[in-house]
Parts: structure tokens; C-alpha cells; sequence
């Protein structure tokens, strides 16, 4: 009999080894003379178990991690090939407490499916949304996505069937879907491991964002840091054509939809939708004012849906289950799930899919585990670069777009990123300034220069000259970067700075720089 | 390179833009093209790709100057690109940094006497789970420590 091994592919799981690990195995099963189907899967988002090894045995697939090269005899001698008791066994993937609890909408198939297989992906409940949606109205389909109550997932969480319906009533003409996978946000993954671990789920959701407000051609505009999810994509979209579910006759509809990957070329502000429209058009990606926006005049000036790879990634299963099924999930006006990403001086980090609710404590001691170095968490930020550091005593917030507002934070993208007690606030908020400064695009003042003026500002304040002025001077700064920059970059950099000031003034203190 | 070897590097740039220029908004990926072949975007290649994108000069180099990706001076052989956001930050990628400019001896955009290595920062490679990361040619690497990275920069001396 043939065993059926799973070593991923995910270009994370394979920073640590995972590369080595798949050809040590198999390598190994050579030299056994056993017959081994090995399946390069996504990672299941358990990172701190990566390289994650799994067998499929009759009673479910079997856990093994996290394994090296140097394991893999050890392993082979203790028959893991048929779940054979190991240091390193985990038992049943599924029933491992950190999986058990969650709730895996978006994520259902990521490290579960051969990324590559088309025919894996149907078996696996793939296609079944754009089946639905092309028995549908375009009307019809974009009311399904707003009634679920769907919301970008990017950060701007923005309802989304609002944007689909704003380019659905704009004239028949050329229209375009864009998908922003220029995930640049620090502490955040689940982008690139839903493109690597799940393409064609991106690949459906954009057909059916497509066929709902009838463009006719897609553009993921995909970061050049992600060069394991560029293979990814472009291996699913020549499947996907090759199956007839992209092209000139999308499922014998007689519907077009065309699909390609852009690489952006690192920079930040191009994850702002509309210097990504810019990027796309192959110029400098300097942001436009708004309106028009681009739902109206977008790519080329035409209408364009912008949407997150997370946001599209979910559509399939709004379609294909309900849009009552997925806004079941949540809170208040954040419905559904959101893939929580776990990030930094984090035990176990990687990532969770939670229907909204979720405390940032849960996700921090009971999925987390506390800090990777054992001493206490002294702040998280959320939210990427632009997002507040929120201290201990805030833990208890739920992850819900309103209740982080209310504390003067944000969820943005979902990824939290843990320091402990050594981390110097100070630091972090120069350090936002500083990034602001390197990834402004130029084209408003607040941006480009109050960025430069803040960390010059910070750092009088470290070396002791005027520092009440000076943290006077900060506050002021945030407040002409908030109230006058032209986007979310110059406009929301201040939130670090100034929850750092806010909850860890202590250390803002002058101090003998190195 | 353009002025030692300015035949084959002009051909290459205009072969690139010749297959390109049909596509949509074709600059970035006529600039990826180059960048892919050459190893940088040479100063001498801005007016051939201006002119056979119909676009100006200074449209060209304004668009090669913004992007952090996009390199005006030829690369070493192997470029280290270090992770210098927050998640990296939490897990100690300062010191990290530190480490590895003593052990190449150069500083972030600059490349080794030997022309071995070009060290870069670099803003969240998407490894956060895995922290503190880096990039070595397209490869991803995850939980280094010195040690570590020693080791990474071992194993591109033996593949040179």
C-alpha cells in the first residue's frame, strides 16, 4: 500500500526546514523501498510545530513535528508511516486543542489540500460558490455578499458588497477586479499562506467577483517579497485555465474571465488601494486624491473593484454556503471570521481563524502560550505598522473592528505582534516614524516631512534637550500628520507614537545613547 | 556593465521592451525583466525603455528610483536581505543586524569587497511566526540567531 505523507510547501514551514525534511523522507522511503505519495501541502498555520509532518492513517491524519532532518530515521524505525508512537507524535492533526477550537471558513482547505490540484480543490468543496453564482444575477450575487456582511479584510474593513455594488451600477464597459496581495504589514501572513496554501480559492473568488459586476479581467497585484506565493499563483491560474474554470467559457457559462499575477517591486504605500491602482498602470505608486474613487474610475479609469486576498478568498464560501451561514459567525457589525495572525515574541505563533469575539487575551495565553522568551507580554501592536500598542491592562478587548476603535486601536489586518517586558516604547515609536519616513510616497507634506521631523523630534527626547517641549512638539506633530495627510500612511502612523506616549511615557525619559 | 559590454546589455533591454510594451501599463514588469536578466536596472537602460515605451525619461527614472526593489548598481552574487519590522524587532533582529554587518563588513546597500554578498534591509518578508527572517537570493529563512546566520552564509560560499 502506498502512504500518503504531507510535508508543506509554505514558504515559512520551509525557512525552517521543511524543504530538507520532504527529501529526507523520501529519500529514506527510496532507500526502504516503500512506495510514498508525498504531498506538498500549505502549512496548517501552526508555525511553532512547523516543519510539520503528517501521515494519513485510517483513523485520520497523523502529526508529527516539529521534525528534522536528523528525526527522519528516528521516525521511519518508530513506523510514523503508519502513526507509530514517536517523540515527536503529536496524534491526530484535527484534535489538537490549538485546531480543535477554531473556525476555519476562509482557511478550510489551507494545509489541508495539494495547493496545485485542481481536482483536490473540487473534492474539497472548491468551485461550488462560483457554480452557484453563475445560477445567479449579478444583483443577486453582489446581495449575497452584502448581506453576510462581509467587510475588507485588508484593514479598511469597508463593506464590501458596497464597493461591488457601486461598480456594478456603473455603465457596461471594461471593468476590472484587483486583488491587493501587497500584504506589507508586519506580523501578518494569511495572505501569503492562503496564496500558497489555497490559490484557486483566490482564483474563485475573483471569477466571482467578476462574473457579478461583469469585468471581465483580474489582476492580483502581488509583492515581490512573496516570490513562494508568485509560483503558487501562477501554477493555480494555468490549472484553472487548463480546467476551463478561467478563459473565454468560464464552467461552460460562455462568461470571460481572465486572471494574471502583477508584481509590485517593495513598497509599502502600495497596499494603499489606489497608489496600487498607480503601481498597476506601471507608475510610481503615489497615492490619488479621492473622489473619484475607484469603483468608479479605477484601473486604466475604469471601474474596479480593489479588494483583499482574504476578502476574495472568502467570497467562495459565502457563495457556495449562504450568506446567512457566514454572517452567523461574529459580533455586532464584524461578521464572520477573521484569520487572527500570531506574530513576534510569541510561544505558539502562527495562525487562528475565529469567528470575531475572540479576546486578544485568548488568543495570547490560550492559543499563544505568552511570550516565546518566557517573560511577561508588556505591549502587543495590532494591526500592522499603523496600528496602536495596546498594554496588558487592555487585553481583555475583543477582536471586533468597533471595541478596538474604542480603545483607540485597530484591527487592520489581523495580525497581533507580542513583545515583552525588554521592549523599549520609546524605540517603537521612533522606529514607526522612521518607516513612515523610508515607505512615504512624497506626495503630502505631513507625510513625507513630519515623518522625517519625528524622528529627529524622538530623538531630542532620548538625548535629554527640552524633552517636555519636545514630547509637547510629538504630540502636535501626530496631530497635523493625523488631521492632514492625504492617506492611511501619514494618517495613521501617529497611532503607535501616540499610544506608546499614552500607555508607556516612562519611556520616553532621557537616556546615554549607544 | 552597460559600458563594458553596452552591445549585449542594450540588446537584452531592447529585446525586453520589443515582448513587452503590448501589455497593459507595461514599465514595472519591462523593469522586473531587466532587473531578472542584468541583475540591476543599468542607468543606460532608462532612455531605450523610454523611448520604446513611448514615455519620457524622467517618467522612467522616477518610476525605477521609487521602488526599493528595483537595484542601480549591479548586485553582489548573493543578496542577504535582512527583516527590519516589528515582529522581527520582537525577536531580536536588531542585534541580529548587527551581527551580520560585522560578519560581512558592510553596511545595509552595500556589498562585500569581494563582491559575495549585498547586504539590504528589508520590510516584513511575511515569516513573522518564524522571526527573526531573512532572504538570501528568493530563499526564505526563519528563527535565526547568529549561529544561524553564520551558517546561512556558509552554505552560499559552498554554492558561490
Amino acid at each position: 500500500m502506498t502512504a500518503t505523507v504531507y510535508v508543506p510547501r509554505d514558504a515559512s514551514a520551509l525557512s525552517v526546514g521543511a524543504g530538507e525534511v520532504a527529501q529526507a523522507i523520501s529519500r529514506a522511503a527510496s532507500a526502504r523501498g516503500v512506495e510514498l505519495r508525498l504531498v506538498r501541502n500549505g502549512s496548517r498555520g501552526a508555525y511553532w510545530l512547523e516543519p510539520l509532518v503528517e501521515v494519513v492513517t485510517p483513523k485520520g491524519r497523523i502529526a508529527y513535528g516539529p521534525v528534522t532532518v536528523d528525526d527522519v530515521p528516528g521516525l521511519y524505525a518508530a513506523d510514523f508511516l503508519n502513526g507509530g508512537d514517536h517523540a515527536l507524535l503529536l496524534g491526530p492533526t484535527d484534535a489538537l486543542s490549538w485546531f480543535a477550537s477554531q473556525q476555519r471558513l476562509t482557511f478550510a482547505r489551507v494545509g489541508i489540500v495539494d495547493p496545485t490540484s485542481v481536482a483536490d480543490y473540487v473534492a474539497n468543496g472548491g468551485y461550488q460558490g462560483l457554480r452557484r453564482a453563475l445560477a445567479m444575477t449579478p444583483q443577486a450575487i453582489v446581495q449575497a455578499v452584502l448581506d453576510s456582511g462581509l467587510r475588507g479584510r485588508g484593514g479598511a474593513a469597508f463593506p464590501t458588497g458596497i464597493k461591488w455594488k457601486t461598480v456594478l451600477d456603473q455603465p457596461a464597459g471594461q471593468k476590472y477586479v484587483t486583488c491587493n496581495a501587497d500584504e506589507g504589514d508586519s506580523g501578518t501572513f494569511s495572505d501569503r499562506m492562503l496564496m500558497e496554501g489555497d490559490p484557486l480559492s483566490l482564483v474563485e473568488g475573483m471569477t466571482i467577483a467578476g462574473i457579478a459586476v461583469g469585468a471581465t479581467q483580474g489582476y492580483i497585484y502581488l509583492r515581490a517579497e512573496y516570490p513562494h506565493a508568485y509560483r503558487a499563483l501562477n501554477h493555480a491560474i494555468a490549472a484553472a485555465y487548463q480546467a476551463r474554470y478561467l478563459g473565454s467559457d468560464v464552467m461552460g457559462s460562455g462568461k470571460r474571465f481572465d486572471l494574471e499575477v502583477r508584481l509590485g517591486a517593495g513598497a509599502y504605500i502600495c497596499g494603499e488601494e489606489t497608489s496600487m491602482l498607480e503601481s498597476l498602470e506601471g507608475k510610481r505608486g503615489e497615492i490619488r486624491v479621492r473622489p473619484p474613487l475607484p469603483a468608479i474610475k479605477g484601473l486604466f479609469g475604469q471601474p474596479t473593484i480593489v479588494n483583499n486576498v482574504v476578502t476574495l478568498g472568502t467570497v467562495p464560501t459565502i457563495l457556495h454556503q449562504g450568506a446567512e451561514f457566514y454572517k452567523n459567525y461574529g459580533m455586532g457589525k464584524s461578521r464572520g471570521t477573521l484569520p487572527i495572525q500570531l506574530a513576534g515574541n510569541i510561544k505558539r505563533g502562527g495562525l487562528v481563524e475565529r469567528a470575531f469575539g475572540v479576546t486578544l487575551r485568548e488568543l495570547l495565553y490560550d492559543y499563544g502560550g505568552g511570550s516565546a522568551t518566557g517573560r511577561p507580554i508588556r505591549a502587543v501592536q495590532v494591526g500592522g505598522p499603523l496600528g496602536a500598542y495596546i498594554p496588558a491592562s487592555q487585553f481583555d478587548v475583543a477582536i471586533d473592528y468597533e471595541a478596538l476603535a474604542g480603545i483607540g486601536a485597530l484591527l487592520g489586518h489581523g495580525g497581533i505582534v507580542v513583545f515583552d517586558d525588554t521592549v523599549d516604547m520609546a524605540r517603537m515609536a521612533r522606529y514607526a516614524m522612521e518607516f513612515c519616513a523610508v515607505e512615504s510616497c512624497g506626495k503630502c507634506t505631513p507625510c513625507r516631512i513630519g515623518s522625517t521631523r519625528g524622528v529627529e523630534v524622538i530623538d531630542r527626547i532620548l538625548d535629554g534637550v527640552e524633552s517636555e517641549r519636545n514630547v509637547q512638539l510629538l504630540e502636535d506633530l501626530c496631530e497635523t500628520m493625523l488631521q492632514g495627510s492625504l492617506c492611511g500612511l501619514g494618517g495613521m502612523t501617529p497611532f503607535p507614537v501616540q499610544s506608546a506616549l499614552k500607555h508607556f511615557r516612562d519611556d520616553f525619559r532621557a537616556r546615554t545613547r549607544q | 556593465m552597460m559600458q563594458t559590454s553596452p552591445l549585449t546589455d542594450t540588446d537584452t533591454v531592447r529585446r525586453i521592451v520589443a515582448d513587452l510594451k503590448g501589455r497593459p501599463g507595461p514599465l514595472l514588469e519591462v523593469l522586473h525583466a531587466i532587473q531578472a536578466a542584468l541583475g540591476y536596472v543599468p542607468e543606460g537602460a532608462v532612455p531605450l525603455v523610454a523611448e520604446g515605451l513611448n514615455l519620457s525619461r524622467a517618467e522612467v527614472h522616477g518610476v525605477v528610483t521609487f521602488y526599493h526593489y528595483f537595484r542601480r548598481t549591479p548586485p553582489g552574487r548573493h543578496v542577504v536581505s535582512l527583516c527590519q519590522a516589528e515582529a522581527c524587532q520582537a525577536m531580536g533582529a536588531e542585534h541580529l543586524t548587527e551581527h551580520a554587518k560585522r560578519r560581512l563588513g558592510v553596511d545595509f546597500h552595500e556589498t562585500t569587497a569581494d563582491g559575495r554578498f549585498s547586504l539590504e534591509p528589508i520590510y516584513c518578508l511575511g515569516n513573522c511566526a518564524c522571526s527573526p527572517a531573512a532572504m538570501v537570493d528568493g530563499r526564505l529563512y526563519g528563527r535565526l540567531t547568529p549561529e544561524r546566520f553564520d551558517a546561512m552564509i556558509a552554505e552560499q560560499g559552498i554554492k558561490k
